[in-house]
């Protein structure tokens, strides 16, 4: 019964991958006051893109070629580990978000070398920043997942989520400062406002689309699917965060399916209301995420009265 | 037998001397093969054996009857010496071609000799407790070393950085010998680690391990003792690098480990300790390696940085140990063995990649290499699977280490009070910050090395290197894929090894679940992988597929060559935020304002290490200031030496008179 209802959660899941960067899109035209585009136009672009033929730059090597393949691979994996619906996800074991945050990491390791392999200036500027980024938001991440350890005593992403809510309600103080900052993860993960702005033509302000300009065809739309994936699994992520246990699985479903589109309204009105930073202050930025998240971490302690204070 | 047979080979190493340079080769193989065999054979009866590491009488030493006892953690560094050892003098004899007519037969028969002795007394490092015995082979460890970094003895570089390692290494053996020494005096048992149990037992371990770490700490290269290790690793021809920085520097841990075993009180203490310095270690070893440019002194800080890791694994067990925490001792122990293999296999891998790079482009200096990895193709593969490995990324087998590490870490969160939390956390982050500085520092080192386009005409004659050389990093490269998928298998193996630390804590049963797990996923993404590139082809072949050039943002003349990143703006990101260690020094010359047409400019930047600087360079410095100044003395001149001996000898007369002495 669990497994299925896994099935059902990965399905939703994917399925709203789909919607998500179009629901980003609408949210974004409307606070501009355009007309918005429809909500399936990412998916219509990525299906012109499968149709196309690729260029590969003949500076390019294997390297460029088998990065975007892994990067996809990566993340698809990465979204068999989270759990649904207080199920465990296809794979759940002691210390699998390690084995998630790791996975993640030889895509981006892929996708930097990748960028390097064209040779460009341009995109070898986007492939430092995103190996320099990544290398600070890394430690907000596993200081979310240390201070769940310590509230709930587990060490898996499914026993972390379920123990978490029946734990005690004090740690809904956690879960707000964790979502927040799991918010921000996702923004420097997504490579999003206020570090990097997908919209921008500048290059050498760009972050992540100027490290796969030179990908096109199936490679890119492969890249643009990971992409919506990522958002969905941190999107799920959070929504285990807020979504209690002990209610019916349909109220669970129609839930996570709402939690995910807040979760892209929030996207769509964090980048149209918030500027980005200065390009030089964005590590000071990103590791303000990881001294939250050390709040975070010393909150859990205190309630946990590991820490005590008088 | 075997015993008879293992001294018959210590004798016959000397005739290495007599063959001609290429049967020199083939007989240091078939002696290394047959020491192999036989320690391996040891070793696996040992393994197989309930425990009770049985004596096998050695040979007298001056008196002393000198036995070889094997236990399981002896077993498992024999295994490791021999592998990587094999692994080098296969990788040595297509890497010495070049040699081969630079050379006579001598320096060559002494090349072999040392490669031999270096197997050698490693194995007996690892078998004999006997305090004079074990000083002994530890010393004739560092000899034959030493002769094998100075092998291009016609660069100064190589004798300089050669005898900095010499010097160094004794300064480790006194501290040993002291260490030695003050157990010994103290308690009066036997000379050598049998006496320590008794010394521990009756005292304050924390000093004495203090004197064993710094001594051992020096071989292993623990921040800050680690200054000889970024000369000796470039220095020395690359199967020797591989070789030291793949097994020697861990002998330094079995050094460690073996005193750890002996030590069941105040273990809190040395376990915060190692688990600090190893932080230490790890982060700013994995920072100064990114400030490189020389390749194999950018590997030698990962070393360094990997010791760090080593140490994390070993200081986290140490601490469970010392908290009564059975996962989070078990888990940590077994990350940091696991380790000390993993890491003499993909750092082994990376040197001997570094090394086909240098016999062909004959620069190490990463800033003139670029787009190797058309013409070199096998080694890049080889140099990306290295790296991958050692960034700690699934499904390579360092990852397999560090998440054993990590559980043992996250379980101690989850079970642990909370100075056993604090200490989690600070290891946890300095975990996860080195794996994502090690990923910066390799997608650097690789894409510049590898990928975009050359940067200079060193890489024109470049071409992949003989088959001889690729394939030890085959068998490497098997060992590592092994661990990474299969990491199961290793499992039962390594909890026996624990277990001689952690008593009766033993890795828990569930771990079999875990890693059957990460097989499962590790495989469906490998084959992820290939469907997505099945499928791409299939997609390509209907829509087409076709070359182009780079795309230069509307800039037309936009030269790869040129306007590539290159070593030194990659690392710059960084710089900006830690160049307190990573001590960058930049030298240009600016334009002049009444420059009306400018002549070439040029910029370099070069970093030093900023422990050297202090710790070593100033006060040796300092010393040697004075120590001219008081060649004063020396004139030269026969009356002056007359003078002094008669103002010695009137000193002398007058301090007996006034009875001072």
């Amino acid at each position: 019964m669990l497994f299925d209802m896994t099935a059902i959660g990965i399905a939703l899941a994917l399925v709203l991958s789909i919607l998500f960067p179009g629901i980003i899109a609408i949210v974004k035209a409307k606070t501009a006051g355009r007309k918005p585009p429809s909500i399936l136009q990412p998916l219509y672009d990525v299906i012109r893109l499968f149709r196309k033929g690729t260029i590969y730059s003949s500076t390019t090597s294997i390297i460029f070629q088998l990065a975007p393949l892994v990067y996809a691979a990566s993340v698809a994996t990465a979204l068999l580990f989270i759990p649904y619906f207080g199920g465990p996800g296809i794979f759940s074991f002691d210390g699998d978000f390690v084995f998630f945050a790791y996975l993640l990491g030889i895509g981006k390791f892929m996708m930097i070398i990748g960028a390097m392999d064209t040779g460009s200036g341009f995109e070898g500027m986007g492939a430092n920043r995103e190996a320099f980024y990544s290398l600070l938001i890394e430690p907000a991440f596993f200081l979310i997942m240390g201070s769940l350890a310590l509230v709930t005593n587990h060490v898996s992403f499914l026993e972390l989520f379920s123990a978490l809510h029946l734990n005690t309600h004090l740690s809904y103080l956690v879960i707000s400062v964790a979502v927040f900052v799991l918010v921000y993860i996702t923004m420097v993960e997504n490579n999003r406002l206020p570090v990097d702005d997908p919209r921008t033509h500048l290059e050498l302000t760009m972050v992540h689309e100027v490290m796969v300009l030179d990908n096109s065809g199936f490679d890119l739309a492969i890249i643009h699917i990971a992409s919506w994936m990522k958002f969905i699994i941190f999107g799920t992520i959070i929504a285990n965060f807020l979504i209690p246990v002990l209610i019916s699985i349909y109220i669970k479903i129609a839930l996570f399916v709402g939690v995910q589109v807040a979760f892209a309204v929030v996207v769509g009105l964090l980048e149209s209301f918030r500027a980005r930073n200065k390009i030089a202050k964005n590590p000071q930025w990103i590791l303000a995420m990881s001294s939250l998240a050390i709040i975070v971490f010393l909150t859990t302690l205190i309630i946990t009265s590991k820490l005590i204070l008088n | 037998m075997d015993v008879f047979v293992f001294k018959l080979i210590l004798l016959l190493s000397v005739v290495i001397f007599v063959f001609d340079k290429k049967i020199q080769y083939f007989a240091t193989l078939i002696l290394q093969l047959t020491v192999s065999v036989i320690s391996c054979w040891w070793a696996v009866s040992a393994f197989g054996a309930d425990y009770a590491a049985s004596p096998v009488p050695f040979m007298e030493f001056f008196g002393h009857p000198v036995t070889l006892e094997i236990d399981r953690l002896s077993a498992f560094f024999i295994f490791v010496i021999n592998f990587t050892m094999l692994t080098g003098i296969l990788y040595a004899k297509g890497y010495l071609k070049p040699y081969l007519e630079k050379k006579n037969r001598i320096e060559f028969a002494l090349h072999f000799f040392c490669f031999l002795w270096l197997q050698i007394s490693m194995l007996l490092v690892c078998m004999v407790k006997d305090g004079l015995a074990f000083l002994f082979v530890w010393e004739l460890m560092s000899l034959s070393s030493f002769f094998l970094v100075i092998f291009d003895s016609e660069k100064v570089d190589a004798i300089k950085a050669g005898i900095k390692y010499l010097i160094q290494m004794h300064i480790g053996f006194v501290f040993i010998l002291i260490a030695f020494l003050v157990a010994f005096l103290n308690t009066h048992s036997p000379f050598g680690f049998e006496g320590l149990s008794a010394y521990f037992a009756n005292n304050s371990p924390f000093l004495l391990f203090l004197l064993f770490f710094v001594g051992f700490g020096i071989k292993a290269g623990f921040i800050p003792l680690h200054t000889w290790l970024p000369h000796a690793h470039p220095a020395a021809p690359s199967h020797v690098s591989g070789v030291m920085s793949g097994v020697m520097i861990k002998i330094g841990i079995y050094g460690i480990l073996r005193v750890l075993t002996y030590i069941h009180s105040d273990l809190l203490l040395i376990g915060v300790f190692i688990l600090v310095m190893s932080l230490i270690s790890g982060i700013l070893g994995v920072v100064m390696a990114i400030a490189q440019h020389d390749i194999k002194k950018l590997l030698a800080y990962h070393s360094i940085e990997n010791i760090g890791i080593i140490g994390i694994g070993i200081g986290v067990g140490t601490i469970g140990i010392a908290l009564e925490l059975p996962v989070v001792a078990a888990l940590g122990y077994a990350g940091g063995i696991l380790h000390i293999l993993n890491h003499s296999l993909f750092k082994s891998l990376l040197f001997y990649s570094a090394g086909s790079v240098y016999q062909q482009t004959h620069t190490r200096n990463i800033e003139q290499l670029g787009g190797l990895i058309k013409k070199m193709p096998k080694s890049a593969l080889f140099f990306l699977l290295g790296s991958l490995a050692i960034c700690g990324l699934p499904p390579f087998n360092g990852f397999i280490s560090e998440f054993l590490i990590y559980s043992g870490m996250f379980r101690g969160l989850a079970d642990g009070s909370l100075n056993a939390d604090i200490l989690m956390l600070a290891g946890f982050l300095g975990l996860v910050l080195i794996g994502g500085l090690a990923v910066f520092c390799f997608t650097k080192v690789f894409s510049i090395v590898f990928l975009g386009t050359a940067r200079s005409d060193r890489t024109v004659n470049a071409t992949e290197v003989s088959s001889g050389m690729l394939f030890p990093k085959i068998l490497i490269g098997i060992l590592i894929l092994a661990i990474g998928f299969l990491p199961g298998l290793f499992m039962a193996p390594l909890n026996e090894i624990v277990m001689l630390f952690t008593g009766t804590y033993s890795i828990p049963e569930n771990i079999d679940s875990v890693f059957t797990n990460i097989s499962i996923v590790s495989i469906g993404f490998v084959a992820l992988v290939a469907i997505l590139w099945m499928l791409r082809k299939q997609q390509q072949q209907k829509c087409g597929k076709e070359p182009g050039v780079t795309w230069g943002c509307g800039y037309t003349g936009a030269n790869p060559a040129i306007h590539q990143y290159t070593a030194t703006s990659y690392a710059n990101n960084l710089n900006d935020y830690s160049n307190q260690i990573m001590n960058i020094h930049s030298k240009k010359v600016v334009y002049e304002e009444d420059e009306i047409f400018p002549t070439d400019k040029e910029f370099s930047t070069h970093s030093t290490d900023v422990f050297e600087d202090n710790l070593v360079s100033k006060p040796t410095n300092k010393i040697l200031f004075w120590l001219e100044k008081m060649a004063v003395f020396q004139t030269g001149r026969l009356q002056h030496y007359l003078l002094y001996a008669l103002i010695f000898l009137l000193l002398v007369f007058l301090l007996t008179i006034s009875n001072v002495i």
